[in-house]
């Protein structure tokens, strides 16, 4: 297991927007009377999409909402290794090195990663756009290596792509997702052995 | 090879649109009302019949799972819950139906609920899919305003399918797990019995489903069982979704029949091994969790339950990790050990200490950094570990490791022996 704790450094307070107020209670009419408390992955995630970390003064206010005792949520915040504990860069670049990605090097991509953001993960570059992190298995094995930044997959990589991903964001441009070869998803690079045809 | 016209994820690659007009053109949503027609018992049945073995992972008969439910809905209301968090190593199936052909499985759900007798579904998507959710999450609105689903609805079920999502934990793809963390916790396994068909969700009967095994249900209820049991072998039928990925010229997903040749699956689909067959070293059958094969037994096995299983493997998700003659296989099994020490939720002593331990040990391997004894001490801690811990996590971080010292035991000694001798002569020299 891996072992987790809040940052030492914590805002004074948190609230959610307006906006964000109404996706968690969207979420929560998901489930039955009583049961709001399956709703605190998906409020804790829209606090983290806000702040960019999840904070201590956000799981006492989602413990509020829900009706959840502090350390209930708190137990969540530790046990799901998407919430970030710490402040991470403006993309967090998260690099899946489990088996298969790693035989298909994703050593090079880990290279790209240390040269253009910073040679230690978890720690934000010095402009402050970028920070990563190793993950297990991102479930895009047919594609790999890949990495995840933000909401999107970036795939079939080596570590020039890698690279110039990193440099389109950091100049301000949105790369193409997906497989950054000639594919358009999972199907064999060349084209498909199966369904050529509409079926 | 399986035909295009038995293959169920016609839209597997996305280069049709998810939508629901292009899904219904595909055949989605036709007829549904006829099924539902036919009532839970005979739907219960057909899927028994077509000898559906579920998807995601273990096997088990998904009619006969079906069948646990209670045949009547007294004080508590039934659920049926989707297990798509997709996070075993190596696969990536779910993945394609949820982004690329939603509707197979919105339309499973409804079927599926129906023959269990649940007004509700949860989907539960692992949290990195984002986009896949959304993906899912629009193709439930759609079907919700053309009232397939929902109150009141065309097929005369009254139906709410709900998409949740986790946060970055493999353990939640363990049933209970998934269970404990829709409801809001840490998604720690329970203890069976009782079994979700009569304990589950909020303590109400559920039954929960892999979604390549809810998605393939429509079909087999349009076409029959006797389509479905006609494909594969006996006790390994039908169709099923193959993530083929590593040392392959062209790493793919690809629909199949049951029972396809290895070889045939890797060289017809995947642009065969780098550098040719022989050039092959091992393959891991069916995601990290199964324990690898060398060359000799990948040549002829057949990749299905049962001949897998002869083989002291499995097929688990069919997720087929293949490892070329460049490969450090001890390092390759040694980052799956890693796999499930962070993965490992810390409930059961065996699985939170030994996951710890044998990484560790597997670390030292990788140098030759060890005593020729630990192989056997190794081989014991796994022991110790599977079947000693409430879920099958603790399987699944032994039995990767038992594979490698079943087939790769010369090189392990190999590395300890060269080790040795380099320590030794370095030894030698600080005494001079």
């Amino acid at each position: 297991m891996s072992l987790r704790r809040l940052s030492e450094r914590q805002p004074v307070s948190f609230a959610f927007s307006a906006e964000n107020m109404a996706r968690v209670e969207k979420e929560i009419a998901k489930y039955p009377m009583g049961r709001q408390a399956s709703a605190v992955i998906a409020a804790l995630w829209i606090g983290q999409e806000q702040e960019g970390w999840v904070t201590k003064p956000m799981i006492e206010s989602v413990a509020q909402i829900l009706s959840m005792p502090y350390i209930r949520v708190l137990e969540v915040a530790t046990f799901y290794t998407m919430f970030n504990l710490e402040p991470v860069g403006t993309h967090l670049v998260q690099v899946c090195t489990t088996t298969p990605c790693w035989l298909r090097g994703s050593d090079d991509v880990v290279k790209a990663c240390k040269k253009h953001i910073h040679e230690k993960p978890h720690t934000i570059s010095a402009d402050g756009k970028f920070s990563w992190m190793e993950v297990e298995c991102l479930g895009a094995c047919v594609n790999a290596p890949m990495i995840q930044i933000g909401k999107d997959f970036y795939e079939d990589l080596d570590g020039p792509a890698t690279e110039e991903i990193l440099r389109e964001l950091r100049e301000g441009r949105q790369p193409k997702t997906g497989p950054q070869t000639g594919r358009h998803s999972s199907e064999p690079e060349g084209g498909p052995t199966t369904l050529k045809e509409e079926v | 090879m399986l035909a295009d016209k038995d293959r169920i994820f016609t839209n597997l690659y996305g280069f049709q649109s998810p939508g629901l007009e292009a899904a219904k053109k595909r055949g989605n949503w036709n007829g549904t009302k006829k099924i539902l027609e036919l009532g839970p018992e005979a739907i219960v049945d057909t899927i028994k019949k077509s000898g559906l073995r579920g998807r995601g992972g273990a096997g088990f008969p998904t009619g006969l799972k079906w069948s646990f439910m209670p045949k009547q809905i007294k004080e508590r209301p039934h659920y049926l819950v989707v297990n798509a968090d997709e996070s075993e190593p190596g696969t990536c199936k779910d993945r394609d139906i949820l982004r690329h052909d939603p509707h197979t499985l919105v339309e499973g759900c409804l079927i599926a609920s129906f023959a269990m007798r649940a007004h509700a579904a949860y989907v539960y998507v692992r949290g990195e899919f984002i986009r896949e959710r959304e993906a899912l999450q629009r193709a439930v609105d759609e079907a919700y305003e053309a009232k397939l689903i929902g109150k009141n609805n065309i097929h005369g079920w009254d139906f709410d399918l709900y998409v949740h999502h986790g946060a970055g934990a493999y353990i939640c793809g363990e049933e209970t797990a998934l269970l404990e963390s829709l409801e809001g916790k840490k998604g720690q396994p329970r203890l069976k019995p009782p079994f979700p068909a009569n304990v589950g969700l909020y303590g109400c009967p559920s039954t929960v489903n892999n979604v390549e095994s809810i998605a393939v249900a429509p079909e087999i209820m349009r076409r029959g069982a006797e389509w479905f049991a006609g494909i594969g072998r006996p006790n390994n039928t039908g169709t099923k979704v193959f993530c083929i990925s590593g040392h392959v010229n062209k790493s793919c997903n690809v629909e199949e029949a049951m029972g396809i040749p290895l070889r045939e699956l890797i060289d017809k689909h995947a642009g065969g091994v780098r550098g040719g067959w022989d050039n092959l070293l091992a393959v891991i059958p069916g995601g990290a969790s199964v324990p690898l094969i060398p060359k000799s037994i990948c040549d002829d096995v057949l990749m299905d339950f049962d001949s897998l299983k002869n083989v002291q493997s499995g097929l688990g998700t069919a997720a087929v990790i293949v490892m070329d003659k460049s490969t450090d296989v001890v390092k390759a099994i040694q980052r799956l050990a890693y796999f499930y020490k962070h993965e490992s939720c810390g409930q059961c002593t065996p699985c939170r200490e030994g996951t710890g331990w044998m990484w560790r040990v597997m670390t030292r391997m990788v140098k030759g950094d060890a005593r020729a004894e630990e192989i056997d001490l190794l081989q014991e801690v796994t022991k110790e570990v599977e079947g000693h811990t409430i879920c099958a996590l603790g399987d699944a971080a032994a039995w990767p490791i038992q594979g490698l010292i079943r087939h790769f035991r010369p090189e392990l000694e190999r590395r300890i022996a060269e080790f040795g001798s380099v320590a030794n002569r370095s030894m030698a020299k600080a005494a001079e």
